[in-house]
């Protein structure tokens, strides 16, 4: 069977990870976390973004103990580590942004305080520019 | 042009491996290329070679096999998404290999287009 | 960029969000059950009328005929494709979001 070897010398992207899904009622938010955790190995650009109801990944105070599901949450925190490390470091080039789309949160009565991360809010223009700038999109 | 391709979903309950076929399908006859077909979350499922359906429907898993074989189309299966729901090598259908996210990550790096086809 | 959405406008946000969240001037592609968002004479319909000044929309020809939908009841300026189409539009419009 075919395994094919990409040329991905020198390649640098800029992926979307599209996140409209709330966490737990699907897997969508967990597996995307970890698509976003291997894109650091490659040393990739990404674009982090979350809307409609995928600004409830970053809700904190998520206690998932009486639905027995893995509480993966604390997750956000390692990108946001990871986005923080490749911003000090001359010598990486990864471009990662956090972003919520503002009409998003103001549908749904949140604010950047309901959050446990650091995020970048824009409105619905601003992001559909970042968006359309993409290289790829992968979502759930 | 390269296409890559991401399937989210499994056979029959979504239309997303069926619609990702025939794009593939279209894409080859047209003379692209589409190196790789990753199957992720539950698109895993399509690599099932226990799947049976009823003998007047089409048989999903044995058609991405089919095209893999005629077409040098490299099926992966993500090892993660594949353990979680029971997809090893065990019952892995021909055509398919299981390996990392990462293929998908280097998919999306050298084709000139990844489409992902889901729920 | 491309758009695609395969849900019904009836079914999930995906088809608003994607209104809100395109650029204009991008390509829209309707898959699936998302056709159903072409169709005239549906309390959805004003989405689409209102969308084929900013968008290109398209509409997969072999999802209408599966549902029994007919081209002839289109909303005005939606385009008809087959899988040829979609890959061409791939091609020509850049890379490629779906909204699921």
């Amino acid at each position: 069977m075919a395994e094919f070897e990409f040329e991905t010398e020198g390649v640098k992207k800029t992926f979307t990870f599209m996140n409209r899904k709330a966490p737990y009622g699907t897997i969508y938010a967990l597996e995307v976390l970890e698509t976003v955790l291997i894109t650091a190995a490659f040393e990739q650009h990404a674009n982090i973004v979350f809307v409609d109801d995928g600004v409830y990944q970053l809700k904190s105070g998520q206690d998932t103990a009486a639905i027995n599901m893995k509480n993966f949450s604390p997750t956000y925190g390692i990108i946001e580590m990871e986005k923080e490390d490749a911003d000090e470091d001359e010598d990486i080039d990864m471009n990662w942004r956090i972003i919520v789309e503002k009409e998003s949160l103001e549908a749904r009565g949140l604010t950047t305080d309901d959050f446990k991360v650091d995020v970048e809010v824009l409105s619905a223009a601003e992001l559909a520019d970042v968006i359309d700038a993409s290289d790829c999109v992968i979502g759930g | 042009m390269k296409f890559g391709i991401l399937i989210n979903e499994g056979p029959f309950t979504h239309q997303a491996s069926d619609s990702a076929y025939h794009f593939t399908k279209a894409a080859l006859e047209k003379g692209h290329e589409v190196p790789r077909v990753f199957f992720y979350y539950d698109g895993v499922y399509n690599a099932n070679k226990l799947s049976d359906p009823q003998a007047d429907d089409r048989n999903v898993v044995k058609m991405w096999g089919e095209l893999a074989a005629e077409k040098d189309v490299d099926l992966v299966v993500c090892v993660a998404a594949g353990m979680r729901r029971g997809i090893k090598e065990e019952n892995l259908a021909d055509g398919f290999r299981i390996s990392g996210l990462g293929q998908l990550v280097e998919a999306g790096m050298g084709c000139d287009r990844l489409v992902m086809f889901g729920d | 960029m491309l758009h695609t959405v395969n849900k019904s406008p009836f079914d999930r946000n995906s088809m608003e969000t994607c209104l809100r969240l395109a650029k204009k001037g991008s390509a829209i592609l309707l898959i699936e059950d998302g056709v159903i968002a072409a169709m005239q004479g549906t309390i959805q319909s004003a989405n689409i009328e209102n969308a084929t000044d900013a968008f290109d929309v398209f509409v997969m020809g072999p999802d209408l005929k599966a549902r029994g939908l007919s081209e002839d009841n289109l909303i005005d300026g939606v385009k008809v494709v087959d899988y040829s189409g979609f890959v061409d539009l791939v091609e020509e419009r850049g890379s490629v979001n779906a909204w699921l």
